[in-house]
């Protein structure tokens, strides 16, 4: 889907702006606008592995790792050398930006299953990192009394101003990556994921497309990482582990890759299952996620979003088998 | 009190360095199998290793089998996963593109790892060695019997390999297909039965891993994913798709592994497998015996 | 006659209705505790105790006819071991809930997750995790004014131990850690504390939680030749370290373990290999070898018995500190009632209270109450617990 209207945006962004007073006022789901906020953080990262993964058509099963050095970048300046947070989330931008160039342009030289496995032993190498050098993390006792965030002296303290403040980014990200996907870049994209070979005989700088989108999406990771830090006021090193790099596949599969919507809608169902709906289930969470996997890959190649289009093919074939 | 000397040191490192990349080799041979035949890269090849040491340890010591049952019939139950896997997660996927082949084993090892976490729980789960714990000294160095048990089996398997891939029909078959499956399909070979084939082939090799190392290593739910990725980093050290390239760079990684951690830094243990797989990967992809022009004509 | 009929009748249907709403009516009203406890996960050999620990105390708390004639609500979530899940939590309890106190959550990493919530929304909090960083401000150095913990710190710990190694004339260690919170916290302690009690470390290794071989460390250790090895580990690691240790034929180095090796199963699960190994305990692990004089034998006999029949299982090390946990809160709520303040300020005040880890003696400075005498050491002989000389 190329083009994606105004008015699905307008509608999603009265749903976002009226949410907490809903919530509010409904004792039995009080404490969703905080599950929320979680939501949002995540769509920034999935809205970015989105766009590499369906448009790019590139894997990363370790993104995890940007989203862990964005956090503690953020915390490390933030703690030990009181900087301004603002400034340090924007260092921690730079920082992973120039990490995930130095890691994908090697990488994505290689073709699907290696480039899998490297991004996958890239991730568990920085969780190993976080866990190993205390000097500078803390280790596995994680990193405390990270500051919190504050817009010219008006403090963010509360679930509400954050999650306004979340979702506000994740706007911002959004109108901006459709813009991309609809500009020239986002064909030229299109048609690496269809064909390299074709795309590089048109002209199209194969590599340095790729290399772009897998920064790009490294630097949203690294951005809602340090918003992580900014809300929890702690982060430890197995927030970012391998399982949560799939848990962000999961996401992006269930939705949709194919569609920006997608990454919202996978984010969205995922977290509410993972910290919510699933608390019954515990035992039972991880054979869920498989099963939600295998079952949207077998049957759901794009995904929720590409559900309806689905169920008018097979409409369609239906009437014109009588 | 004895104490050790470097050289004993040294060699200590070696011993169990080759007995935990025994286990690494025989993973990548199992990676290989299924890539040879399908192209694909098994993402739960490691949980074959994990469900081969817990079912032996509920057949061997829950139920009480005595173990030259307990063996093959934890064999055959891990080779019925595999062919499950196929079944059900591979084959039915109608355009398979590298993409959503990845997802699906992701998804099958995690499903594999969640199943096997809610009917054994998170505690390790332990074997009896197969010929008790008293350990032989050499150089300073001690040797458990185990450690000769899992080595036996590789040696054991290459050897059962080498013969059923180069003189027996089936084998010469599933070969066939990982050159060219559509030449294969078109001389009568059923490509569809080769690949439950390999998965099978697959899976049992991972379970007779993963017997042979609980004894020494204890055995939980959440094993598999480590093992698939140094298992991986094996496979593709020595060459992806190359027998002799499994086992050697298996030996290689897990010594790479002992020494690193025994001489540089025990904490960073893992990392030095996952650090030798992506400078190969980025340095030279096709591994120490594969060959560059071959990689390029496979599909992904 | 009719009448007669109708008067038994009605007087049956009432005292029916009654029987039926009776257990109902007895309480006038309640009060909410909340709990996070890391009851599935991988560090479900914490919180799985726990739950059951404080699920047993409300509930004959509760039979005894509650508190102050108010039912003890407890409300219990599973944090999973994940920070975030533990935030969101202790975030709903307070906030939707609208519970007195919350107790737990069971692990360091969790904990410190949920410590800004306490302060934040003035609401006492009494941790059954193990890190001093949970009731201590590093920063602003200062006691965290809203939270309190149960265990003994991994300071008291290695203070236990290094006390008795010094009785023993020890001074040449090696250290082994995993590389976890636990794990490097009391690395740390080790490392740190050595110097004063006149310790040499002359190897400091490590592994991470889920290595399956610690050999390449041991035999690293071995060429150093200490007197004693002291491993600082929970979960599978401490039992894998011991049967590498055996394995390795080195069983004339005496073995240390932490006390997170504070139960039975891991003994059963060395399959031997944990013969001689010695290790810091609470009372509670040791109920039926403590002197009938001590303070803790009562407390620890009841909860042994209390535990062990109803659950049909051994009792654990950590169900202990929710037992010190919730028993803390119910005691403040009985004397105050549910006023955050007040039993915040409540809890800073209690002395002597006998716990299953120890006496405990609270104060504006000590948010952990305990020393180094909550810890009795011990040793494995004959595959069970036996007082270390």
């Amino acid at each position: 889907m190329l083009r994606i209207g105004k008015l699905p945006i307008a509608l999603f962004a009265g749903f976002i702006i009226i949410f907490p007073w809903v919530a509010g006022k409904v004792p039995a789901i009080g404490n969703y606008t905080d599950i929320m906020v979680f939501v949002g953080i995540y769509c920034l990262i999935t809205i970015g592995l989105g766009l590499l993964m369906g448009y790019a058509g590139q894997i990363s099963v370790g993104h995890a790792a940007f989203y862990g050095i964005g956090a503690y970048v953020s915390a490390i300046l933030t703690t030990r050398y009181g900087l301004n947070p603002w400034f340090c989330m924007f260092i921690a931008v730079l920082v992973t930006g120039t990490i995930a160039f130095l890691v994908g342009a090697p990488s994505l030289k290689l073709k699907g299953h290696y480039l899998a496995m490297a991004t996958l032993a890239f991730g568990i190498i920085v969780f190993i990192i976080f866990n190993e050098e205390i000097q500078w993390t803390g280790g596995p006792d994680g990193m405390a009394d990270i500051p919190g965030l504050s817009i010219f002296g008006f403090e963010l303290d509360s679930i509400e101003k954050y999650f306004y403040l979340v979702w506000g980014f994740v706007f911002v990200i959004l109108i901006f990556t459709i813009n991309v996907i609809q500009s020239d870049a986002g064909r030229a994209l299109r048609a690496i994921h269809t064909s390299e070979a074709a795309a590089n005989s048109m002209g199209v700088n194969v590599s340095k497309f790729k290399v772009l989108v897998f920064v790009y999406s490294a630097i949203l990771a690294s951005l809602a990482g340090s918003l992580y830090a900014h809300y929890l006021n702690f982060i430890n090193p197995s927030t970012f582990d391998l399982f949560f790099s799939i848990k962000l596949l999961i996401m992006i599969a269930l939705g949709g890759m194919y569609n920006i919507w997608g990454a919202i809608i996978g984010a969205g169902i995922i977290t509410f299952l993972s910290y919510e709906w699933l608390h019954y289930f515990e035992e039972f969470e991880v054979i869920v996620y498989g099963a939600i996997l295998l079952v949207v890959t077998i049957f759901l190649p794009n995904g929720l979003v590409g559900l309806p289009g689905m169920l008018k093919e097979l409409f369609v074939r239906q009437k014109s088998n009588e | 009190m004895e104490t050790i000397t470097l050289t004993g040191q040294i060699f200590q490192y070696l011993v169990t360095g080759i007995t935990v990349g025994s286990v690494y080799a025989m993973v990548a041979v199992g990676f290989n199998i299924i890539y040879n035949v399908t192209e694909i890269i098994n993402f739960a090849q490691g949980e074959f290793v994990m469900l081969g040491g817990l079912i032996m340890v509920f057949l061997h010591v829950a139920v009480g089998l005595p173990l030259i049952l307990a063996f093959p019939a934890t064999v055959a139950l891990v080779t019925l996963v595999g062919v499950l896997l196929d079944r059900l997660a591979i084959n039915p996927i109608r355009r398979p593109t590298v993409l959503s082949l990845i997802i699906a084993t992701i998804a099958a090892s995690i499903l594999i790892k969640g199943t096997a976490m809610f009917i054994w729980g998170k505690d390790p789960f332990d074997l009896p060695a197969f010929s008790g714990r008293d350990p032989i000294t050499v150089l300073g160095a001690v040797i458990q019997p185990q450690y000769f048990w899992v080595i036996g089996f590789l040696v054991l398997i290459v050897i059962v390999l080498t013969f059923f891939f180069e003189r027996t029909i089936i084998g010469k078959a599933m070969s066939a297909c990982a050159d060219n499956p559509d030449a294969a399909s078109l001389v009568g070979i059923d490509v569809k039965r080769m690949v439950l084939l390999s998965f099978a082939l697959s899976a049992a090799i991972g379970a007779v891993a993963g017997i042979t190392m609980t004894p020494i290593a204890l055995m939980e739910y959440d094993r598999g994913a480590m093992l698939a990725i140094k298992g991986f980093g094996a496979a593709v050290l020595g060459g992806l798709g190359s027998f002799p390239g499994a086992v050697i760079g298996g030996l290689i990684l897990g010594v790479i592994e002992s020494l690193g951690a025994g001489l540089i830094s025990s904490g960073y243990k893992d990392a030095f497998a996952l650090i030798v797989l992506l400078f190969v990967l980025f340095f030279k992809p096709s591994g120490i015996f594969g060959n560059i022009e071959i990689s390029k004509i496979k599909r992904f | 006659m009719t009448l007669r009929k109708i008067a038994v009748l009605s007087t049956i249907c009432l005292f029916a209705v009654g029987l039926l709403a009776g257990p109902a009516l007895a309480f006038k009203g309640a009060y909410k505790v909340g709990a996070v406890f890391s009851v599935t996960g991988r560090t479900s050999f914490l919180g799985d105790p726990e739950k059951k620990t404080a699920e047993m105390l409300a509930e004959k708390i509760n039979n005894a006819g509650g508190i102050n004639g108010k039912k003890l609500e407890l409300i219990i979530y599973d944090s999973e071991g994940d920070a975030t899940k533990a935030n969101l939590a202790v975030r709903k309890l307070i906030t939707q809930d609208k519970v007195c106190a919350v107790i737990g959550p069971s692990l360091s990493g969790t904990s410190l997750a949920v410590v800004p919530l306490a302060a934040k929304y003035e609401t006492p909090l009494v941790s059954c995790a193990a890190s001093y960083k949970i009731v201590w401000d590093d920063k602003e150095s200062k006691v965290r004014k809203w939270v309190f913990k149960t265990p003994q710190t991994d300071t008291m710990a290695v203070q236990a131990i290094y006390a008795y190694l010094n009785k023993k004339g020890v001074n040449k260690i090696a250290v082994l850690s995993v590389t976890s919170g636990f794990g490097a916290s009391g690395r740390g302690e080790l490392l740190r504390l050595a110097p004063g009690y006149g310790m040499k470390i002359v190897a400091d290794e490590k592994y991470g939680p889920k290595d399956t071989d610690m050999t390449a460390q041991l035999t690293k250790i071995k060429g150093k030749a200490p007197q004693v090895i002291v491993n600082w580990s929970v979960g599978p690691t401490q039992v894998v370290v011991l049967r590498n240790w055996k394995d390795l034929g080195m069983t004339s180095i005496p073995f240390y373990q932490s006390h997170g090796f504070g139960s039975r199963k891991n003994i059963k699960l060395a399959a031997g290999a944990a013969e001689g190994v010695y290790c810091p305990l609470g009372a509670v692990n040791v109920a039926e070898l403590l002197p009938d004089d001590h303070p803790q034998k009562a407390v620890t006999m009841q909860y042994m018995k209390d535990y062990t029949a109803k659950y049909n299982e051994p009792l654990s090390s950590f169900g202990g500190h929710a037992w010190d946990a919730l028993e803390l809160v119910a005691d403040a709520l009985k004397a105050v009632g549910c006023d955050k303040a007040k039993i915040r300020d409540y809890l800073e005040n209690t002395q002597g209270f006998v716990g299953q880890h120890g006496v405990f003696n609270f104060s504006p400075d000590d948010h952990i109450g305990l020393d180094k005498n909550a810890f009795q050491m011990v040793v494995v002989k004959d595959g069970d617990w036996t007082l270390a000389e």
